[in-house]
């Protein structure tokens, strides 16, 4: 009893695991096109039972990543690790890898249930294992009643379902998609976001997702790696990716934030501070580069962290001044624009729990802004 | 009564150049010949009225269709015809699936040319084309005087005027018919059904014999029809490279107008054919209809 409340509540963090071995290695693969480099000297591990993200704008080597696990592509240069085992010279359909494809790949000839099993009819499975292995994950992705129809008589999240299914048939150690959920509405994704993440804790497979929804990225990841450019700018955990992001583009591509422009006056601590404008106090955030004094600097500051008062408020360390530019209200939540004296832009988002009426702050009010010394972040220029 | 305007346009093209003339084949086939012109009887004589329609409807029998089962000339040819279509039909696939494929995994720039080497040969006449045929395939011929240079034959391959060259001609003549259908339905496959396929454990091979014919299945059956129709009633082709032993029921329905001038004879033979051909075009039309389903 004492044992279990005093022993640490175990994370899954294998990353941290200096004795933890990757499922997959990148060590120093770049992939060029001619002139063109798609992946530009790239190495990373990604683990067994991860929920891995690749997140970055379009043509930034994200599906390139994907596609040489798949074994579509192979590497300029460099090597790929599956399992501790260069896979350059195995064929996609050797590989215990499993592909979910953006458009899907239905196969428009065979039916739900064909489909589903078409990789284990290539394995020359028994055809009793085979039908109960289909019903299998019929069940999982219940889709039972529609085993029978063929791929253009489903819906388009019934058929996301299907090829959910035939890739997982196999019961591939590393699971691919590529923007699983791209052709869903907005609220089909978010349930099946939960439902794929479900889905990956069930089977224990490790999965890769490719995706350019930081939102989706954010929600079933276990680690988001931001690319850009064929690079990794940061490998971490959505929660470490959104509070501390280790460059503006980090921070600028994941979510809405304030980017603040000065120069560094004061450093310690973790801590940094810059001057920001003139006749305004300094502003101090976690820092953990390396800034001299006096260099250029931007705190990066996500508009939920601050608040909004209607007078200066006491015992707070990073007060701004302004005035309401613009209000927007979002329904569960509202965002002010606040105009400081110097002609700087900062947003403030603010939960919506009291009802619209009693609310007291309206346009061209004289409004404080503040944040506490760890809710920014001090990066580089 | 506006729609039925826009509608009533295509079936009167129907009707006038499709139904009446049928009609008076029809008509023909059920006369009697005569040394006359037109070399049949009955005539419609409508200066008689009434009494005239009822002499000329009992002047119609079926007698000339009787004649075509009882002479064996006639249904040997129909199936020596069949035969003739069906293995022409087959070579055409098998020339011109690779052809079509091909084209379709060619980069995007290069298919409008492609295209055109497909299209280009229309551009000549027929007649001419099939004439040149006779130009290579003769003892004489190119083909022959190139093997014999070369040194490959001693002897001149005697390929005019047999079925082979029958053949030959078929499936140069009708290859685009095979290749155009067939390549639409390939250019149509997304290519990443494939990368599917062989993510899920396909080699190269097995994937194309999996999903990618499968898939071009109608254009398959569509190109089929659109060789076998033709070739079936073919009479050009066989009476310029065919031997007097290629039997074509094309070559009989031109005797029997030509040579014999037995125009009700040679209507029934017409008559039969179209018959016989309704079944493939059936076929033919439901295919069709099903791959506009399965598009929508």
């Amino acid at each position: 009893m004492s044992d279990a409340a005093t022993a640490p509540v175990s994370v899954f963090a294998p990353w941290e695991d200096a004795q933890a071995k990757p499922l997959i290695q990148f060590q120093n693969v770049t992939k060029r096109w001619g002139d063109f480099t798609a992946i530009d000297d790239l190495s990373i591990d990604i683990y067994t039972r991860e929920f891995f993200a690749l997140l970055g704008p379009s043509g930034c080597g994200k599906t390139t990543m994907m596609r040489m696990l798949a074994g579509f592509e192979t590497p300029t240069e460099g090597t790929i690790l599956i399992d501790g085992q260069n896979v350059a010279a195995i064929p996609p359909n050797k590989r215990a890898v499993n592909m979910m494809f953006q458009s899907y790949a239905l196969f428009p000839h065979l039916s739900v249930a064909d489909n589903i099993a078409f990789g284990l009819k290539r394995d020359k499975l028994p055809k009793d294992q085979i039908a109960a292995r289909v019903e299998e994950m019929l069940s999982l992705v219940q889709l039972n009643r529609f085993a029978n129809r063929k791929p253009h008589q489903i819906s388009g999240g019934q058929r996301q379902r299907v090829a959910l299914a035939r890739s997982l048939a196999k019961a591939p150690k590393l699971l691919l998609l590529d923007e699983p959920l791209g052709a869903l509405d907005k609220k089909l994704r978010q349930d099946t976001q939960f439902e794929l993440m479900d889905i990956q804790e069930k089977t224990g497979t490790t999965f890769v997702i490719v995706t350019h929804d930081q939102e989706e990225a954010m929600t079933v990841a276990s680690r988001i790696a931001v690319m850009d450019h064929g690079k990794i700018i940061q490998v971490d955990t959505p929660s470490k990716i959104y509070e501390e992001p280790k460059s503006i583009y980090v921070a600028d591509f994941i979510g809405d934030v304030n980017l603040i422009k000065g120069n560094v006056s004061r450093t310690g601590d973790g801590h940094a501070s810059i001057a920001w404008a003139e006749g305004q106090p300094d502003l101090t955030g976690i820092s953990h580069q390396d800034l001299p004094i006096g260099s250029a600097a931007t705190l990066a500051v996500r508009p939920e962290k601050l608040s909004i008062y209607t007078s200066r408020p006491k015992d707070q360390s990073n007060v701004i001044k302004g005035k309401v530019l613009d209000i927007a209200y979002l329904g569960n939540m509202s965002t002010y624009v606040i105009e400081t004296p110097s002609g700087d832009l900062i947003k403030a988002q603010i939960a919506n729990t009291r009802r619209i009426h009693r609310r007291q702050i309206t346009w061209e009010d004289k409004v404080w802004l503040s944040f506490t010394d760890t809710a920014g972040v001090v990066l580089d220029k | 009564m506006k729609r039925f305007g826009l509608i009533s346009v295509p079936y009167l093209w129907l009707l006038a150049l499709f139904l009446v003339p049928f009609l008076i084949v029809l008509k023909i086939s059920l006369s009697d010949t005569a040394l006359s012109i037109p070399p049949y009887t009955p005539t419609l004589d409508l200066s008689q009225g009434w009494a005239g329609i009822r002499e000329w409807w009992a002047g119609l029998d079926m007698e000339n269709f009787t004649w075509l089962t009882e002479d064996d000339l006639y249904w040997k040819a129909y199936l020596s015809s069949l035969k003739i279509a069906i293995i022409s039909t087959v070579l055409t696939l098998m020339v011109g699936y690779p052809i079509a494929y091909g084209m379709s995994r060619a980069p995007d720039e290069w298919r409008p040319t492609l295209m055109m080497l497909i299209i280009l040969p229309f551009w000549t006449s027929f007649l001419i084309r099939v004439y040149s045929w006779k130009a290579i395939l003769s003892n004489e011929g190119l083909l022959n005087q190139l093997l014999m240079n070369l040194g490959i034959i001693q002897e001149p391959l005697i390929i005019l005027n047999t079925n082979l060259a029958v053949y030959i001609g078929i499936v140069y003549t009708y290859l685009p018919f095979m290749v155009l259908p067939i390549y639409s339905a390939l250019e149509r496959l997304d290519e990443s059904l494939l990368e599917a396929a062989e993510d899920l454990g396909c080699s190269r091979f097995t994937a194309f014999w999996l999903v990618t014919f499968p898939l071009s299945r109608q254009g398959i059956v569509a190109g089929s029809f659109l060789v076998f129709i033709p070739a079936m009633g073919e009479f050009v082709i066989p009476a310029l490279l065919g031997g007097s032993k290629t039997l074509m029921i094309g070559k009989v329905l031109w005797e029997e107008f030509f040579s014999n001038r037995d125009w009700p004879v040679a209507s029934a033979v017409a008559v039969v054919l179209l018959l016989l051909l309704i079944v493939p075009i059936v076929l033919f039309q439901r295919n069709e209809e099903k791959q506009r389903e399965a598009e929508k």
